[in-house]
């Protein structure tokens, strides 16, 4: 056995190792490589990390990548503290057998996953809009008009607004993993539960909760990704700025900005590439604490 | 013997076919202004085709917001159209410097240009034009003429009988004063700061004393313009912190605004959608009796992708966007985009006969922050947007927000440090 040649394995990873290399791997080590040029009159040449200590050193540009990634960070702590237990708590009623038109109520919450960032954000900014917007004239039918505030325009409001609208948009994705997860659990785990007395609440907190919590941990991991790499629904509602004054940019509009250039000012792939590395190191330590931290430790249970 | 002939008749018509199709060239137009996609379309393309057969023309617009860095990266690429419409100044300097546009110095219709109509599009000593002028815009404010009849205002002429209009409309309160939002920004500077700035700095001479380093952006000249602007937020509509520039455009056309700060492109758009009549106002100065000074900023440009596989024919347009004919056609169409070329244009439009009115009493300049000062990090246009937003909402003062701004510039302007 242990002889035998093992060509075949060569020929069969080939393909997907060359596509992933060529659309992945390559690009993201170049752009590491850029990271450490920069670009000036006579054509870029090798600087090192000039770029990172004028990123890290710099007071403008620190300024700018600190309040970017505060801004991410909350960002994510309120998908962390909202959009997950909602998708749960609607995972555990929905995957209860005398819920009527469950069906509908699932399609209903997913449908927001599908669509495009550029919808939501246009939408939400007409639903929100002092002018025309639904919110405001809702409010009034209750009469709490005083409540209303132009949320999107408001230093202190945007990002949580915008925040909350993405939590909207996918609330769906956590719901269907941990629906998935909790009908694998099997029925004889519940009813011997129930024959030692635990039903409701109690069995969803003893049996349900601990056998979905490696689901949650996945959920926690890809919202974390996913927000240190958002930028299309800040970009849609608010433009590469991010205003108000800054208070909605993160690092994905922060590395848009720099990259490509805003109105007058132009490009630098140099600098936004220094930006991105320091993204993907971001999201590379998050990950790393998450799989030896986390998830190694996380117990398992087989049926 | 048919079947031969048959044959050859095929041959010899497919050939000619295929001859007269390889003659006709296409050019592809990379644009920004995708609202005149339908007059290029209707207008100006067909105009062209007639005089010229064997060139077709296809104006292929992007988004504004995107145009820059979608131009840049097609560029890089090779992929982008024959012909580029030219951002002023920095933008477009960057291309040319890259070997991205050409040289079009020699073009027999640059003579129908001034020097400041191509200055936009020179290097820094004038040696190369790198771009047929094509219009300024000229800023000012559009008020709503039945509004203003019906409360018996009368145009504003200084900064005092302004508030004092503004503060009739507001105490009427049929309409919302001034039409306006923060949220996108630019307008605040762009129809705020630089549309009022100029009757504070002098136009032409504080801009060029800025750019020299001998005066500063904490200066009260520049500083004063911010002071104006914080006096305006009580004059704009509710939430105007989330207002976009499109519900302002729509606020003002449907007749709920009385006053709106306006760029002329404006004027083609509020034509279509008011259905009251409109008129337009030069930035009121302090005293009665200032010399006034307005904003007329040399916007745009044509000029050629230096690797287009057609330069002949890319020649043969822009020699014609240079001409007068174009400038006519393009500067009726188009109300609102003055034509920049030395012949000059007769305009049906009243609203935009208002707006070029003012070239003859007025001193014209252009956008303080566009020549040379936004050529650094930070950028001094994207940190005005910024300050001028934040004087209007009260969020930073007028003093701090001007050294702000001088810190900025003087990190890495020489002049000003």
């Amino acid at each position: 056995m242990a002889g035998r040649p093992r060509s075949h394995i060569v020929v069969f990873l080939a393909p997907a190792v060359i596509v992933y290399t060529a659309v992945m791997i390559w690009p993201l080590f170049n752009t590491l490589r850029l990271a450490l040029y920069v670009g000036g009159p006579e054509g870029r040449h090798f600087a090192g990390l000039e770029n990172f200590r004028t990123l890290f050193g710099d007071p403008r540009w620190s300024a700018s990548f600190w309040n970017a990634l505060g801004n991410n960070v909350w960002f994510f702590i309120i998908h962390m503290i909202v959009q997950n237990p909602i998708g749960i708590a609607l995972a555990a009623i929905l995957s209860h057998p005398r819920l009527r038109f469950s069906a509908f109520y699932r399609s209903a919450i997913f449908i927001p996953t599908i669509l495009s960032f550029v919808i939501v954000g246009f939408a939400w900014k007409l639903i929100l809009s002092p002018i025309w917007g639904i919110a405001p004239s809702m409010l009034d039918a209750l009469g709490l008009k005083a409540l209303f505030a132009p949320w999107l325009g408001k230093e202190d409001y945007a990002l949580t607004t915008l925040a909350l609208i993405s939590v909207w948009q996918f609330v769906g994705i956590p719901m269907m993993l941990i629906y998935a997860a909790l009908l694998s659990i099997p029925e004889e785990v519940l009813e011997a539960g129930e024959i030692d007395g635990l039903t409701g609440w109690a069995a969803f907190w003893k049996i349900k909760l601990p056998l979905i919590l490696p689901s949650i941990g996945i959920i926690s991991i890809l919202t974390f990704v996913g927000n240190f790499n958002a930028f299309d629904l800040i970009y849609a509602a608010q433009g590469a700025l991010a205003g108000p004054n800054f208070s909605t940019d993160i690092l994905g509009t922060f590395l848009y900005r720099t990259f490509f250039g805003f109105q007058l000012q132009l490009g630098d792939p140099h600098m936004g590439s220094a930006i991105a590395t320091a993204m993907f190191a971001i999201i590379l330590t998050g990950v790393c604490i998450y799989l030896w931290g986390i998830q190694t430790r996380m117990r398992r249970y087989q049926f | 013997m048919t079947k031969t002939r048959l044959a050859a008749l095929l041959l010899t018509s497919s050939l000619l076919g295929g001859a007269a199709s390889a003659e006709d060239v296409t050019l592809t137009i990379e644009s920004w202004r995708n609202d005149d996609l339908t007059i290029w379309q209707d207008k100006i393309i067909p105009a062209f085709e007639a005089a010229n057969p064997g060139i077709k023309v296809v104006f292929a617009p992007t988004a504004p917001a995107e145009y820059n860095a979608a131009l840049n990266s097609k560029l890089d690429a090779g992929t982008a159209g024959d012909l580029i419409t030219c951002r002023p100044f920095d933008a477009s300097l960057a291309l040319y410097d890259k070997g991205q546009l050409a040289d079009l110095s020699g073009l027999a219709s640059m003579a129908n240009f001034s020097d400041v109509a191509k200055s936009a599009w020179q290097t820094d000593d004038a040696s190369a034009t790198f771009c047929v002028p094509m219009a300024s815009v000229i800023h000012g404010f559009i008020y709503n003429k039945d509004a203003f009849d019906a409360l018996g205002i009368a145009v504003p002429t200084t900064e005092a009988e302004f508030f004092a209009a503004l503060d009739k409309i507001k105490a009427d309160g049929t309409y919302i004063p001034m039409a306006m939002g923060t949220n996108d920004q630019w307008e605040a500077a762009t129809m705020g700061y630089n549309n009022i700035g100029p009757n504070y700095w002098k136009g032409e001479e504080g801009r060029l004393a800025l750019i020299k380093g001998e005066q500063k952006l904490t200066d009260e000249a520049w500083v004063a313009p911010y002071r104006q602007l914080a006096k305006w937020k009580d004059y704009l509509g509710d939430g105007f912190e989330a207002q976009t520039y499109p519900d302002s455009q729509n606020l003002f056309t449907l007749g709920r605004a009385a006053v709106y700060p306006a760029g002329s492109w404006e004027i083609s758009g509020f034509n279509a959608q008011a259905g009251f009549k409109m008129g337009a106002f030069p930035p009121p100065v302090q005293a009665a009796g200032d010399e006034c000074y307005i904003s007329d900023h040399t916007d745009i440009a044509l000029g050629m992708n230096a690797k287009s596989a057609h330069p002949d024919e890319a020649k043969v347009f822009l020699d014609w966007v240079g001409s007068a004919e174009f400038a006519t056609l393009y500067a009726n169409a188009l109300p609102g985009f003055f034509s920049l070329n030395s012949t000059p244009v007769a305009m049906e439009d009243p609203l935009a006969q208002e707006f070029v009115s003012w070239r003859d009493k007025c001193k014209s300049t252009i956008r303080s922050t566009y020549q040379i000062l936004s050529r650094g990090t930070p950028n001094l246009e994207t940190e005005t947007w910024n300050a001028s937003v934040n004087a209007i909402k009260g969020t930073e003062t007028p003093e701090d927000a001007g050294k702000r701004l001088q810190e900025g510039l003087a990190s890495w302007y020489d002049p000003q440090k």
